[in-house]
């Protein structure tokens, strides 16, 4: 690459744009499917039924403690197909670059974005970028979407949550939300937190296989937290869930920022967690399942679903109180009161 | 040292809980009403579960302790339409910008191209205000005697720094003459007070002895933790039952009989006592602070001229009930219907420790649990 | 009406000191409390350090919680 910063001329489609792709995008991106660099990707026919997801990336800054935009980029889309018990398989990119963004950026991302793929298990299969004027964009925003497949005969979603099942999660709350958040201008908060930004479809496999027809439903709490999660999964089942805080993992540095901010960690986003629903009777298989894998190391029981027509989700807090859990409303933002 | 862990211990919380339980037995079949005058009170009495272990004759009534919610409709606007100059920044904190005045909200300014920008620290202002000394900075103080001192501190730091661009909406308002306000209308019964405790690491304990020698009602200067909640609502219920009217300290960790003497004199240096407007209250004599006559030129008020309509109220919206205790959130028909935390209509459902929104947050409208 | 939260001094360097919150730090300001030492103890508002920890009091306070567990009827 002969430019230092990405230009609109990288956006042409012209040969500049092909430098950007044979000199920063390509060499990490060995697919063979990629490879012709024709206009789509022919995919071979897979066998059960087909995941389809997409999200866009607009996170800033663009490199955090724990990740960058790449790595999240292909987290975010790959979870998204995990927890629907899907095995992800394809994936296309789509990058929309600022005028202006330093080439050597572009490319720490890129190389961030193929080693997640890869160990998420992942191809890159087709993709897009344009250049947009200074100011347009806010340095680099991605779209990622990718296809997955489930098996036959796996059913998992919020209809199967039943009275009885127990709320796993696989690990402590609210990191990357926290690691984002203290990184932001004019709120100086000097964190030991780390995002927890992480692909979940092996840990997902993992409890699809210890859990079997006991695993009822999956979420990955990200925007919103565990908060919406479980409440909105809990909404479309129309039952009602009982958490103990207590049971509930939050690293220090986290709990401690959440309280300078006046945050609830259960509103909090996460990017490399999952919440469950199972049958009681595998939940002790489940956990240790989740247990076994690195991401899942601290994973806890949580809750339970109740016998209970409020269709509420309720906090048992520590002290033998409760409260109710909610929706959070609006954007999080720090508060003196 | 933990500094908050133990006060949040079940092994300390339960013989408290016990002996709230025994209390209010001993004063059954009296309804006992307490008030909990700040908003963080408020809030925390949520989200630790207290409030879902208080017995069933002991009321909670929320106070007028919460900043965002007592600021009046003509403070709100005057922000907004300071924000909305041309050349302006407005820094404040996070509590302010969805709460909305007569017309419009900081948020919406912000939307149609205002610069408003929310910090941790007033101090992060008058950064903004060396950083680009061509744009007036305009800080919005708004909070009780906690608040103040700290905007006071920084007020004097810009003199110390003779910054030409940096000026301060002061909105803020005094607890005292409240909790006088609100006894002398006479229009709620109150059997005794939990009093703000951050507000009295500044004040100390002394300032609300007139609650004991005029009115006769007890109270008790409690924290935010778990115990610390519970013994102000078992602090009060003693004093009810021995029929004792002192104020009692129990957040003796950080506030001193005297309370922070430096805070007080770094106020006294920045701020003197003015009448202030109070939602819900009119005007409330010395309740207010402005800036002492050395320091007007820092007064965004005194810089700029704003021409601005006169307020309005939303009709139907109880928040002014609401802070003196008078109704509770659900009893607005506003209420959870056409003004929620989305799409609030008073300040009481906007700020996070308003009383509103943390009725609604934490579901004290929607179906007990049996 | 005003979050404040319990941290201790990590430096001092003049008004301007470092408070530790268990893993989360952040620059204060201690116009309100000059007499500050590294090491204590103390209440952060808004950016600022609003009172110090009286260690001593909190111990009390919380023997005299343990106290009331020990006597509590069964």
């Amino acid at each position: 690459m002969r430019n230092k910063t990405v230009t609109t001329a990288h956006g042409s489609g012209g040969k500049a744009s092909r430098e950007l792709l044979e000199s920063v995008f390509l060499p990490h991106l060995p697919s063979r499917l990629l490879a012709p660099l024709s206009d789509q990707a022919l995919l071979p026919r897979p066998e059960g039924r087909v995941a389809f997801t997409t999200d866009s990336f607009v996170v800033k800054p663009l490199f955090f403690p724990g990740g960058d935009i790449g790595k999240l980029a292909v987290c975010g889309t790959v979870n998204d197909l995990a927890v629907g018990g899907a095995v992800p398989n394809y994936l296309a990119c789509s990058f929309i670059l600022e005028e202006g963004l330093p080439v050597a950026d572009l490319q720490r991302v890129v190389r961030s974005l193929a080693e997640t793929a890869r160990e998420a298990g992942v191809e890159v299969v087709t993709g897009d970028t344009k250049v947009v004027e200074r100011g347009a964009a806010d340095g680099m925003f991605i779209t990622t979407t990718g296809l997955g497949v489930v098996p036959d005969g796996l059913d998992i979603g919020a209809h199967r949550i039943e009275v009885g099942d127990v709320l796993l999660l696989s690990g402590h709350l609210a990191d990357h939300g926290i690691t984002l958040f203290c990184l932001r201008e004019g709120i100086d908060l000097a964190s030991d937190a780390v995002s927890d930004c992480a692909p979940l479809g092996e840990l997902c496999s993992r409890l699809v296989s210890a859990a079997g027809d006991g695993l009822h439903a999956m979420r990955d709490p990200t925007r919103g937290g565990l908060a919406t999660a479980v409440v909105e999964m809990a909404n479309s089942a129309g039952v009602s869930v009982e958490m103990d805080e207590a049971a509930i993992p939050v690293r220090d540095a986290v709990r401690s920022a959440c309280e300078v901010l006046g945050f609830d960690p259960l509103t909090v986003a996460n990017e490399g967690k999952v919440v469950a629903f199972v049958s009681e009777d595998v939940a002790p298989a489940a956990l240790e399942a989740l247990r076994s894998h690195p991401l899942g190391r601290d994973a806890a029981v949580i809750g339970h679903v109740v016998p209970s027509l409020d269709g509420l989700v309720w906090l048992n807090t520590p002290i033998g109180g409760q409260r109710i859990v909610d929706l959070p409303a609006g954007e999080l933002l720090p508060r003196i009161c | 040292m933990h500094l908050t862990e133990p006060f949040g211990d079940r092994a300390l919380t339960q013989p408290l809980v016990e002996r709230m339980m025994s209390l209010a037995e001993r004063l059954s079949p009296r309804q006992v009403r307490l008030m909990e005058v700040c908003g963080s009170h408020t809030m925390s009495f949520f989200r630790t579960g207290v409030r879902s272990l208080l017995p069933d004759n002991v009321t909670l009534l929320s106070g007028p302790g919460c900043p965002v919610c007592v600021t009046p409709n003509r403070e709100l606007d005057q922000m907004i339409a300071l924000a909305s100059l041309p050349n302006v920044t407005v820094a404040t904190f996070g509590d302010m910008l969805r709460v909305p005045g007569s017309r419009s909200s900081l948020v919406q300014a912000r939307t149609s191209g205002a610069d408003v920008r929310v910090v941790y620290s007033p101090m992060d202002a008058l950064t903004f205000a060396e950083a680009d000394p061509s744009r007036e900075v305009v800080f919005l103080g708004v909070g009780f005697e906690t608040t103040a001192p700290t905007v006071a501190a920084t007020v004097l730091e810009a003199a110390r720094r003779d910054l030409r661009n940096f000026s301060v909406l002061v909105a803020h308002k005094l607890v005292p003459p409240a909790l006088r306000a609100l006894l002398t209308s006479g229009e709620v019964r109150i059997d005794a007070f939990i009093l703000p405790g951050h507000v009295s690491t500044i004040i100390g304990a002394q300032p609300y002895a007139f609650l004991e020698s005029e009115f006769g009602i007890p109270s008790v200067i409690a924290g935010f933790l778990p115990t610390d909640l519970l013994e102000g609502v078992v602090g009060c219920l003693e004093l009810v039952a021995y029929d004792q009217a002192e104020v009692r300290n129990r957040y003796a960790r950080f506030v001193r009989e005297r309370g922070n003497v430096a805070a007080k004199s770094v106020l006294e240096e920045t701020f003197e006592p003015c009448d202030a407007e109070w939602r819900g209250f009119g005007v409330i004599p010395e309740s207010g602070l402005r800036l002492r006559p050395h320091l007007r030129r820092f007064d965004a008020l005194e810089r700029f001229t704003l021409d601005l309509p006169e307020p309005r109220e939303v009709h139907g919206c109880l928040c002014g009930e609401v802070l003196k205790g008078m109704v509770s959130p659900d009893e607005c028909k506003l209420f959870g219907t056409a003004c929620s935390p989305e799409n609030p209509i008073g300040p009481c459902m906007v700020s996070s420790e308003g009383a509103c929104a943390a009725h609604y947050k934490y579901g004290a409208h929607r179906a007990v649990k049996v | 009406m005003c979050l404040a939260v319990p941290g201790k001094v990590l430096e001092k360097d003049g008004m301007d000191v470092t408070v530790d919150f268990g893993g989360t730090r952040r620059r204060a300001r201690a116009d309100l409390t000059p007499d500050i030492v590294v090491g204590e103890y103390a209440l952060v508002h808004a950016g600022f350090v609003i009172q110090k920890l009286d260690a001593a009091e909190a111990e009390r306070t919380l023997e005299y919680l343990r106290e009331m567990g020990e006597h509590a009827p069964d």
